[in-house]
């Protein structure tokens, strides 16, 4: 491919290739605190390709593939290149990783032991974990927290984090511009800007930790906590997990473990503050 | 050209040890995209490889295991939907081959299950699969009248709570194709596979794998189909192959299978004019996983339509075909 760029986030190597500049080098501007993996062997490519030769030029149109692809992926516009090569490693790290159960959530660490977040698209993961990632937590990871089948550990995964529509000024105020990418308009999930993790975050993506609390956060509700039966959490985090199905029984094991052996609730909050308030009352209690 | 580095790559495993990490992010991409990643980790095990690698081809074993045993659990379903029939029910491909511990299912993806049934029987086997929970996967009232006019088999069906497919032959080529192989003798030659279910004999298993890599087929995956062909070629008694072969009107594809299948995977062969242009079709794999000669591809994929029908058939299939909005690879 005319373009390209190898990153390496946590335990995977992804070697993205691109027809265009542009998408590699905003990468190579929000990546550049990562570890130089130019010339590694990856374990994933990446590839942001024309649907057909004329779009290479003419109005580009991005085809996201790679090692694992799926036919009918979206097209996607040029100005939306880097949300599209985020998308395209997020399509691998789905379909492809074997080496921990991929649950869908944010992760947030300290004192070694960690808080896992996972709900549905727009249910405040994302902004919860970059917001606590600012006030004294390590952010791990806002996509996909990997569980170690071996040891139970959640391993960092600490991608840039997807901040969408009115999380964007709520995140970007705390921030600061430095750490923020171009803001994409009008994608299929609205606005999306992304925010590159804290140095300290990115230095430490190698380093796990014990799952100690488990959130089903939900965001643009009256504040409540509720606890979640062991079945409903077992049901929930199959259905969050991208590679459960094709792990088997080493799969199953670990996530048995996982929901035996981690305290669990649902909240409801209405704003962010209401959010980190409520999140660091249950840390002090249960975990 | 990382198919042919590929293909040295199973011709001769020891020559991966020679691969930079450029070699190694080719090879893995082009096995990937020609679904051999498994086979060629189980090729390569053992063999030193790089830190980085050897991850990546244990997670390839044990998706190829997983998928053996999906296969085998799918192929057990259908056996147990269809024993009240009494009708023969053979494996084909992939599940055969993991049914039987070929050397060809070693690390085999493994999609679909495909199974071959008497043609005079298709109508019961359908209405037992529909009363076991399969279900049509894509209704298209021109799809199925075309599928059950003219085809090999009946429309693909799926499923409705495993989401797994089945393809339900009768034969091993479209009735419009111009080879007509034999049903019934492969029927009546089949061996058992356990569990009630029939596999074709070793003869045939070439016979079919030829047929749907090279009589039939636009050659997309042809790597792995001739792996198959080369590892099955290996486990057939030439004097019983050559006598299948005439029946089922295939000695020249099984000619060249074999040509093909010794210069890539073997020693080495004598390639006609023709052979070469098949070889290139099969490399046309870059070191991204991308295919590569678009005009070569496009002309395989003309030529496969063109094999299957006659011409007048074929322009009116296409038309309707293109009218509905598809459009090749």
């Amino acid at each position: 491919m005319r373009h390209e760029l190898t990153l390496r986030i946590g335990p995977a190597t992804f070697r993205i290739g691109s027809a265009w500049r542009g998408p590699i080098d905003q990468l190579s501007r929000l990546y550049a605190v990562y570890p130089d993996a130019a010339g590694a062997i990856a374990d994933f490519t990446v590839r942001l390709q024309p649907t057909s030769a004329i779009r290479q030029w003419v109005r580009p149109s991005i085809f996201i593939t790679g090692d694992h692809g799926l036919a009918d992926a979206a097209p996607m516009r040029l100005s939306h290149g880097l949300l599209a090569a985020e998308m395209g490693m997020n399509l691998q790290m789905a379909l492809g990783w074997r080496r921990h159960l991929l649950l869908h959530a944010s992760s947030v660490e300290k004192d070694g032991r960690v808080l896992v977040m996972t709900g549905e698209s727009g249910s405040g993961k994302s902004t919860l974990a970059a917001l606590l990632g600012e006030r004294g937590w390590r952010l791990m990871g806002d996509e996909f927290a990997l569980l170690d089948m071996a040891t139970g550990a959640i391993m960092p995964f600490p991608r840039l984090v997807s901040l969408k529509n009115r999380a964007i000024d709520v995140v970007s105020g705390q921030v600061g511009e430095g750490r923020m990418g171009p803001l994409l308009a009008a994608t299929a999930k609205g606005d999306i800007r992304h925010m590159v993790p804290r140095a300290d975050a990115v230095a430490r993506m190698d380093e796990g930790g014990m799952p100690a609390l488990l959130l089903f956060p939900r965001f643009g509700h009256d504040r409540d906590v509720r606890p979640v039966g062991q079945a409903e959490i077992f049901m929930r985090l199959t259905q969050a997990s991208t590679n459960y199905v094709a792990l088997g029984e080493a799969g199953f094991t670990a996530l048995t473990r996982f929901v035996r052996g981690v305290p669990a609730r649902a909240i409801d909050f209405p704003t962010g503050d209401d959010a980190i308030a409520m999140v660091e009352r249950l840390w002090e209690e249960m975990a | 050209m990382s198919a042919a580095l590929l293909v040295r790559a199973l011709r001769d495993p020891a020559s991966v040890a020679g691969l930079d990490a450029a070699g190694w992010n080719g090879l893995i991409a082009a096995a990937r995209a020609e679904r051999l990643i498994a086979t060629l980790a189980v090729q390569i095990e053992g063999l030193p490889v790089p830190d980085a690698v050897e991850p990546m081809l244990a997670d390839a074993r044990l998706d190829a295991a997983r998928e053996a045993r999906q296969a085998l659990w799918e192929a057990d379903r259908a056996a147990q939907a269809l024993r009240a029939l009494d009708v023969r029910v053979v494996l084909l491909k992939g599940t055969a081959y993991a049914a039987a511990g070929l050397k060809a299912g070693a690390g085999r993806f493994i999609g679909d299950l495909d199974i071959l049934v008497p043609r005079d029987r298709l109508d019961a086997v359908e209405q037992a699969l529909f009363a076991a929970g399969w279900e049509w996967a894509k209704p298209d009232p021109y799809d199925d009248a075309y599928y059950r006019q003219w085809m090999h088999e009946l429309p693909p069906m799926i499923h409705a709570t495993r989401d797994r497919m089945i393809d339900v032959h009768h034969t091993i080529l479209p009735l419009t194709a111009r080879p007509r192989p034999d049903a019934a003798t492969l029927i009546a030659a089949a061996e058992p596979a356990g569990n009630g279910l029939y596999m074709l004999s070793a003869e045939d298993r070439v016979c079919h794998a030829v047929a749907h890599m090279l009589a039939d087929g636009d050659l997309q995956g042809g790597l792995r189909n001739l792996w198959d062909i080369y590892g099955l070629l290996a486990e057939a008694d030439p004097a019983a192959l050559d006598r299948r072969v005439a029946i089922h009107g295939l000695a020249a594809h099984v000619r060249q299978a074999r040509r093909l299948a010794a210069s890539l995977y073997g020693a080495g062969a004598r390639l006609t004019l023709w052979d070469r242009a098949v070889r290139a079709r099969l490399l046309a794999r870059d070191g991204w996983g991308r295919e590569t000669r678009k005009a070569l591809v496009f002309a395989f994929f003309v030529r496969s339509h063109w094999l299957r029908m006659p011409p007048l058939m074929l322009a009116r299939h296409l038309w309707t075909k293109w009218r509905k909005g598809h459009r090749p690879q």
